[in-house]
């Protein structure tokens, strides 16, 4: 991609109320850290060099999950158009824990970083191909305006965090 | 049929108009112009369109074929699909497999009775489900924030898309205040919705099955998309040990690949937003870990859920079960039937329910039947529920066609209420012969239809005998004991301003000032005047207003035209169809359309254009002309016809001088309202530019439609309902010096609004003398 994909991408999450941070893989742990408030529960990322912060539960049981505040998760891919990230469904967890907690930090590899549903839609493909047939599509914070007016943070996170590790 | 008197309807409508139309107006017009704004800036919107809407068309068509690839699919993911007839079968499935669950592995949570969380689903709403398993002993909660106050309000959907959209936050605050009896009362939006996050957060928690809809089920993959911006969705899917997914069968799609462009479109046609919060795509059982609250202390990933075993072995990954309820409760006789099948393309967004106009002003409790509402419930009604139910709001659509340009799909949607509504008359119970609307109408129709309808289906006829006998007919349309006798038989409103018919028509007119040969003079005169060479001859359409009420405008058009250098011939011509058809008189339209046909085949032949001023007259040979004509005769006559004030804009730019009409300094204010289905044909535009080109500073309203639309603001049970969507539009026009709309209703309409002049642009257009 000659175009600035990730640009793109954090434009769209600004007006979507997302913070996105570029990060080298070697400080994404620091990052995390300062980011998530506490109890935090986790998947384990599957980038090189990357690891999840001490404090940070994985393989929560159902009450460690209820009581996070906050869940981090790798993401498969985003897509820079709508400012979306794909979150597997997996055996450890992915989901429920990119989706309890209020906080949801995602963290994706800058490669992974498509520009457009098209793209997406073609990754989404080659995972279906590997057998990996359950993704969310998660597009900025939770929200209803059934209340009258709207507001965030209904039944999922009302508060997200983007982190593109710029070097994977 | 168990139809409401005209004076039930009337005060059921007014009812709404006080109670919900604001809350629903404020929400809906919000969603509808965001979708404008939206769908204008993607740019492949129309390709997206027609895409989505042949995926649909060739799903239908081999739907059998694909009910079997997707019980292949699921079933090899280790879930269940069931093929329930109707709502008794569906409910009676869903209530077996609770049971199954609970006997089991127990009752999750504290309580002793089994529950079920819900996502929002209209599937579920039509074969009322949560009735059939509350009473079979099953707590169910609707997870949705809007369900779940109607829930809590006993109250039932009035928007496909936002279900409590009629309800106002100080509303839910009061119902919630009275219901929870909260420490300190509820107030805001936020207070409201952070008690629903908790109080649903731990139904959902302790629920033994979770339900959701399908907005699209991949047939291949057996992978159910659920599109949601609260996420309550997922966390019903990925909660409980059980999962059942009920869809309408219409929502099978072949493959992944043809998912892409609705979740490209859905939210964008719904909400405007770009892409909903959450489209979740599942092919369970997934291998997302059960939640087993009841035990809190092992991790969620030790084989989860309530199961001891490992994932895997009885069917179960990861504990989990998986139902697939498809419904076919009527849609696969729907999809034998010609003219309802498209209702099953539709993808439930709602756009139709935010463009139309009659919606904002009483939502979906009086544009609506049993489940579904809006423009395409009629279908859906009379698919799932049957005429009756779609007979009780069918005539709320008024065919001003502002949904057809909403509709991802591209439905037709006001073809489907016409068509509705024939069948609506062929089943009614008047009288067959009716003494007073009998001379007056030579229809085709067969009897028992409303004579109301039949009056206004009939009113080119109408029109002649009263032209013939004017002033005579007009003084006595008004004396008040015939409005009396009008509003009794007819259902005329008294309140309204009936049409004065002139004593001569414009063909009339046309042929004392010299007819074509005079025309043919004037014109050529006016083109060596001006030196334009535009060799053109136009046949004027004497729709039955312009011919025998508002012969001024035709009066004008052909007085511009001339002055153009185009000859003008304005014969005798047929009714268009266009009042049989709104009145739902489909056999009279389509003779009409031949008639009008072959009577403009010949000057077609002979090289002359048509031009129509009325353009809801035109919209009946642009649009409906295709569902009545056989294809090459209708493409002839949509080809070669032009709404006026398009024509005098191709005329200005194939060099004809504007400055021969009558202009304006530039400064001259004009707010200037379009016509529905003139918008539909994309022929606003031409006219602002003539207006612009002339010297007008043109103002467009936004308002979607001027609440008259034909014979409707005449009917007394919609008076006031008319007026309440009139005043939308007066009041964004209101400040102008000068007020022109394109179709008589609106103004008229306008007229009665605003209490001053309203005309048509080619009025403003057409120099004084010639
Ligand atoms: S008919 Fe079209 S616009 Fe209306 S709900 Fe269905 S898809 Fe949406």
């Amino acid at each position: 991609m000659t175009v600035d994909t990730v640009g793109r991408f954090e434009r769209a999450l600004e007006g979507l109320e997302v913070g996105l941070e570029r990060v080298p893989a070697a400080d994404a742990s620091g990052r995390i850290e300062t980011i998530a408030q506490g109890p935090v529960v986790g998947t384990p990322l599957p980038f090189e060099g990357v690891s999840l912060p001490d404090s940070v539960r994985t393989e929560p049981t159902p009450a460690e999950l209820e009581a996070a505040r906050t869940g981090i998760t790798p993401v498969r891919f985003a897509i820079a158009e709508y400012g979306t990230v794909a979150i597997e469904s997996t055996a450890d967890g992915t989901e429920p824990i990119a989706l309890y907690p209020d906080r949801h930090v995602a963290v994706v590899a800058e490669r992974d970083v498509v520009p457009d549903l098209s793209a997406g839609f073609e990754r989404l493909a080659d995972g279906f191909d590997e057998g990996r047939t359950s993704v969310v599509f998660a597009t900025g914070r939770s929200a209803t305006a059934d209340m009258g007016e709207l507001v965030h943070g209904v039944h999922g996170p009302g508060d997200v965090h983007v982190i593109v590790l710029e070097d994977r | 049929m168990a139809q409401r008197s005209r004076s039930e309807e009337a005060d059921r409508i007014r009812h709404l108009l006080e109670t919900e139309g604001e809350a629903v107006h404020a929400q809906a017009s919000v969603s509808n112009a965001r979708r404008y704004r939206t769908y204008g800036e993607t740019d492949d919107l129309e390709s997206l369109r027609t895409e989505a809407r042949s995926i649909k068309e060739g799903a239908i068509d081999r739907l059998p074929d694909l009910i079997d690839t997707v019980r292949e699919a699921v079933e090899a993911n280790g879930g269940t699909v069931y093929v329930a007839d109707d709502a008794a079968d569906a409910n009676a499935y869903v209530s077996d497999v609770v049971d199954t669950q609970i006997s089991e592995y127990g009752v999750a949570g504290d309580d002793e009775t089994p529950s079920v969380v819900k996502s929002k689903s209209m599937t579920t709403e039509e074969i009322d489900l949560n009735d059939a398993l509350e009473a079979n002993n099953i707590d169910v909660t609707e997870t949705d924030l809007g369900e779940w106050v109607l829930q809590v309000a006993d109250d039932t959907p009035s928007h496909i898309v936002g279900p409590a959209m009629h309800l106002s936050r100080a509303e839910i605050a009061e119902l919630f205040n009275d219901q929870f009896d909260p420490d300190e009362p509820f107030e805001t939006a936020e207070e409201l919705t952070r008690f629903a996050r908790g109080h649903l957060g731990e139904r959902i928690r302790e629920a033994d099955v979770g339900i959701t809809g399908a907005n699209f089920v991949v047939a291949d993959s057996g992978t159910i998309t659920l599109v949601t911006n609260e996420g309550n969705a997922r966390k019903c899917a990925v909660t409980p040990d059980t999962h059942v997914a009920i869809a309408g069968v219409e929502k099978l799609i072949p493959t992944l690949a043809d998912l892409e462009p609705f979740v490209d479109l859905i939210a964008k046609s719904a909400t405007g937003q770009p892409i909903s919060q959450y489209v979740t795509m599942l092919s369970p059982p997934t291998d997302s870990p059960t939640l087993d609250f009841d035990a809190p202390a092992a991790s969620i990933t030790d084989g989860g859920g309530s199961t001891d075993e490992p994932a895997g072995d009885d069917g179960r990954e990861g504990g989990r079960d998986f139902h697939l309820v498809l419904l076919d409760n009527g849609r696969l006789d729907m999809r034998e039937d010609d003219q309802l099948r498209e209702t099953l393309y539709c993808i439930r967004c709602g756009a139709c329910s935010n463009s139309c106009a009659n919606f904002h002003a009483v939502g979906g409790h009086g544009f609506g039947g049993e489940t579904y509402s809006g423009g395409i419930a009629t279908g859906w009604e009379a698919g799932v529920h049957g005429q009756e139910s779609a007979a009780e709001f069918n005539d709320l659509c008024t065919g001003c066609s502002r949904c057809v340009d909403a509709c991802p799909v591209k439905i037709d949607i006001p073809w489907i209420n016409t068509v509705v509504r024939d069948r609506i008359n062929a089943s009614g119970d008047y009288a067959a012969s009716d003494f007073l609307v009998d001379g007056l109408t030579p229809d085709l129709e067969p009897g028992g239809i409303d004579r109301g309808k039949r009056f206004f289906g009939n009113i080119g006829t109408v029109a002649k005998a009263a032209s013939a006998t004017a002033p005579v007919s007009n003084w006595l349309a008004n004396a008040e004991p015939v409005r009396a006798l009008l509003e009794r038989m007819l259902g005329i409103d008294r309140r309204r301003d009936l049409p004065s018919f002139r004593r001569t028509s414009l063909v009339d007119w046309f042929r004392s000032r010299g007819g074509s040969d005079a025309s043919r003079r004037r014109a050529k005169r006016a083109a060596i005047r001006s030196e334009a060479a535009i060799d053109r001859e136009v046949v004027l359409y004497p729709d039955v207003y312009t011919n025998y009420v508002d012969t001024n405008r035709g009066r004008a058009a052909v007085r511009t035209l001339e002055a153009l250098g185009v000859p003008v011939r304005v014969p005798d011509l047929p009714e268009s169809g266009r009042a049989a058809l709104s009145q739902g008189m489909i056999s009279t339209a389509d003779r009409q359309a031949s008639r009008l046909h072959a009577a403009l085949v010949e000057e077609i032949d002979a090289g002359r254009d048509v031009v129509v001023i009325e353009p809801s007259d035109l919209a009946a040979i642009h649009r409906e002309y295709e569902r009545l004509l056989p294809e090459e005769s209708f493409e002839r006559l949509r080809t070669n016809s032009y709404e006026i004030c398009e024509y005098v804009y191709g005329l200005l730019e194939n060099g004809a001088d504007p400055d021969i009409l009558s202009t304006g300094d530039g400064e001259e204010q004009v707010a200037y309202h379009s016509h529905c289905q003139q918008r539909t044909l994309d022929l606003e535009a031409p006219t602002v530019a003539v207006l612009e080109r002339c010297g007008y500073a043109t103002e467009t309203s936004a308002a979607e439609c001027c609440g008259m639309a034909g014979s409707f603001g005449y009917k007394r049970e919609y008076y006031e309902l008319s007026i309440d969507v009139g005043e939308r539009l007066a009041s964004q026009v209101e400040d102008a010096p000068t007020v022109v709309a394109s179709g008589t209703s609106c103004g008229d309409q306008l007229e009665t609004l605003l209490e001053r002049d309203v005309s048509h642009p080619v009025e403003l257009l057409a120099p004084t003398d010639t």
